[in-house]
């Protein structure tokens, strides 16, 4: 059984169609990278996953452990192992990052019926994680990511998947607006936490990413639909080509289908 | 042309609003009760009192007409038939130590006013610096006539005020706390003034008198109680006198059962070189009305004055600011934050006023608004009145909801929904909540919301 189905997954916000038949599956083990133009509709995908109200999925379906995703409820369903780190980090004035991130775990592990972990434990568990992301560790003592730079904020997402150790990450443009050296350090983060039975997916802008992170596929989206998969291979051709003959048969293909028969 | 339209409109509206019988006739009452009020001050207060009630029955109590209540509609308290609480020492209802347990805080010099009137067997004072003074008023009355005589009266004026007037009319008693010049009083002052039902709804009117000399430095905390259900009315009125480089810190925690009326007014005069701080916690009655005013008559005065209000179902809550800048290179701050859940009423004037000679006031004023629900009300008015040139004034409000993408994005690491709103809402709460220094009272104001708050446990393990 795969860990993430998604079958003719149509979304968007009123009126406005942006998923327009999504295909995926994600097996446990997996990193898949999904790469594409600016306003194809890979944020929108990332929300849907993670549960987001603001987008109507009008059609299709997405099968999460063998169960309906779409039934669940953006605190379930991180419950139930699904992260996502967010292409904007949301600022959150007055709200510690850390004492949050613990509150979070808790009720992560409550769900799982596990214990919920004291403060000691906590902090020990959490050190080590910062080691990952080599996050400074005033950042554990600010509000949620109030004030960071943009790339404090982007480990900071990295941060919190290792803290609450999910099944299933997606990614969304973690690499957008780091420098190589956080970039280098976010991919390692990445890498530790590949194993057997977590699945990823990438969404990524830059083939870059993937030199760091090596995918066991690639995805292309344009407009709202997977149009091409591959290996890891096709990462490189996208950036030597660019998206522009994909883009040309999208619109095409949206023309196609708009004129009467 | 419509505004003229509108006027015309508005006017038969406009009488329709005019006062309601009052159900209690306080001027009647003083005639009463004058001999025995005569008794307890000095000959000007004696005078001061008949002044006083002249004006209330000139003023009648306030109506939506009136410039400075536009908003709050105090007619519940007007048709709520009252007595004027006995004046007998003791008569008033017993009120014991267990049931006023959690808001006894260790260490503190206490002084609990039940209905009004002190009840020595539950206060008690820590030592004090030499020559310093706290008090019940009617027993300072005896032993420091000339000081009292010297203070009361002459701050909070009742010129346009019918609750003053009704307290300026009516106090018997209350407290006066007296700091001499250089002395610091290193404990804080518990204030615990009581509201405790009686069959019939009763009035009171806490008279409090602060004077810190010069250089001198105290603490007070006033908690604002009620002990069973049942309407009351309570008209405190405390004067402030913050002496030439004193620092005062004073914290009011108002938290009422839903039929109290609450109507208080804080009037602080400021030498130079004071630093004054307020905080004014409001958890709500059935109306609940702060004037809070700072008169800063020295230069290099600093006031800051913070509140946060808390209310729901029908409460309202009403925060009256002035600030009076009258000498220069004064900083005033103000900032009030209030939530608001059912069908609460939240009401904000905040008036800044500097006068002319008030060169390089520094003046900042932000009143924000978190409403949990659609049915709340808020109205904002911040005013300025400026007739200085040189100066920096800034205001704002702001009414708001809670922000939705930081539900999900909370909610997208596993917090639920309930306690992904009771963090933000906490969040927004702790602005002030982290202002104030007393760490008990610090620990109190978190506990308090960690119980209101749905899922507050989650919220006590996420800060
Ligand atoms: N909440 C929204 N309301 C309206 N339009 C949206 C919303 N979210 C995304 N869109 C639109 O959907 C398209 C896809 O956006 P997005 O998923 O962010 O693309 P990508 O992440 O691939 O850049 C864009 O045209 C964008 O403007
Ligand atoms: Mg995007």
């Amino acid at each position: 059984m795969s860990l993430l189905d998604i079958k003719n997954l149509h979304a968007g916000v009123e009126g406005a169609e942006i998923l327009k038949g999504v295909d995926l599956t994600v097996n446990a083990g997996e990193v898949h990278a999904i790469m594409g133009p600016n306003g194809s509709g890979k944020s929108t995908l990332a929300q849907v996953l993670a549960g987001r109200e603001d987008y109507e999925v009008t059609e299709g379906t997405i099968t999460y452990k063998g169960e309906d995703l779409l039934e669940l409820d953006p605190e379930i369903r991180a419950r139930e192992g699904i992260f996502l780190a967010f292409q904007y980090p949301v600022e959150i004035p007055g709200v510690s990052n850390v004492y949050f991130l613990k509150a979070a775990l808790n009720a992560i592990r409550k769900h799982r019926d596990q214990e919920e972990i004291d403060a000691m434990d906590f902090l020990t568990y959490v050190k080590g994680k910062m080691e990952i992301v080599k996050m400074d560790e005033e950042l554990l003592h600010r509000p949620v990511n109030e004030g960071f730079s943009g790339g404090e904020k982007k480990r900071n997402e990295v941060f919190h998947m290792a803290v609450l150790d999910p099944v299933l990450a997606v990614l969304d443009e973690t690499d957008s607006g780091l420098d190589i050296d956080a970039l280098k350090i976010v991919a390692a983060g990445v890498n530790s936490l590949r194993s057997e039975d977590r699945g990823f997916v990438v969404i990524t802008h830059y083939q870059r990413l993937l030199e760091y992170i090596v995918p066991d596929v690639v995805h292309v989206m344009i407009d709202g639909k997977i149009v091409q998969t591959g290996g890891k291979e096709l990462a490189l051709e996208l950036e030597e080509k660019g998206y522009g003959g994909h883009e040309r048969e999208a619109r095409d293909a949206a023309a196609a289908s708009a004129s009467p028969a | 042309m419509t505004i003229a339209t509108e006027r015309k409109v508005q006017a038969p509206g406009a009488s329709e609003k005019s006062a309601p019988a009052a159900a209690t006739d306080f001027p009647a009452i003083f005639g009463e009760l004058q001999d025995e009020l005569a008794s307890r001050g000095s000959r000007r207060v004696t005078h001061l009192r008949q002044s006083a009630i002249r004006r209330f029955a000139e003023l009648g109590f306030p109506t939506t007409r009136h410039e400075e209540w536009r908003f709050t509609n105090v007619k519940p308290l007007v048709r709520t038939p009252l007595t004027v609480a006995a004046p007998a020492e003791g008569s008033a209802p017993t009120v014991t130590a267990a049931e006023l347990e959690r808001y006894f805080y260790p260490d503190c010099t206490q002084l609990v006013l039940v209905n009004g009137r002190l009840a020595p067997e539950l206060s008690h004072l820590e030592d004090l610096p030499a020559g310093a003074v706290v008090s019940s008023l009617a027993d300072a009355w005896q032993s420091h006539p000339a000081l009292i005589d010297q203070h009361l009266g002459r701050y909070a004026s009742f010129d346009e005020h019918a609750f003053v007037a009704l307290n300026t009319a009516f106090h018997r008693d209350g407290v006066f706390l007296y700091v001499p010049k250089g002395a610091v009083i290193d404990k804080p002052i518990n204030l615990i003034v009581v509201g405790a039902a009686q069959a019939e709804p009763v009035a009171f009117f806490p008279r409090l008198l602060f004077v810190a000399e010069e250089s001198s430095q105290v603490t007070i905390f006033e908690q604002h109680v009620s002990v069973g259900d049942g309407a009351y009315f309570t008209c405190p009125v405390l004067e402030v006198v913050a002496g030439a480089n004193s620092t005062i810190d004073h914290y009011k925690l108002q938290r009422e059962s839903t039929d109290a009326f609450h109507m208080s007014t804080l009037q602080v005069k400021q030498h130079r070189d004071t630093n004054f701080s307020s905080h004014c916690l409001s958890w709500g009655g059935s109306i609940v009305r702060n004037d809070v005013n700072a008169t800063l008559d020295g230069e290099n005065c600093t006031s800051i004055l913070n509140g946060l209000y808390m209310v729901e179902g029908k409460q309202l809550v009403d925060n009256h600011m002035r600030v009076e800048h009258n000498q220069p290179n004064c900083y005033s701050h103000e900032l009030y934050k209030g939530i608001l859940e059912g069908e609460a009423r939240a009401v904000f004037t905040g008036r800044i006023y500097v006068e002319e000679d008030a060169q390089k006031t520094d003046a900042v004023q932000a009143n924000r608004n978190l409403l949990l629900s659609n049915k709340a009300l808020c109205n904002s008015q911040p005013q300025l009145e400026i007739f200085a040139d040189d100066v920096r004034c800034t205001h704002g409000s702001t009414v708001g909801q809670l922000d939705e993408l930081a539900i999900f994005y909370l909610r997208s690491r596993g917090i639920g929904e309930e306690a992904a709103r009771s963090l933000l809402t906490y969040a927004f709460a702790a602005d002030i909540v982290t202002r104030v220094k007393l760490p008990q009272v610090r620990r109190d104001l978190e506990e308090f919301l960690f119980r209101r708050l749905p899922k507050g446990e989650i919220v006590r393990q996420a800060v």
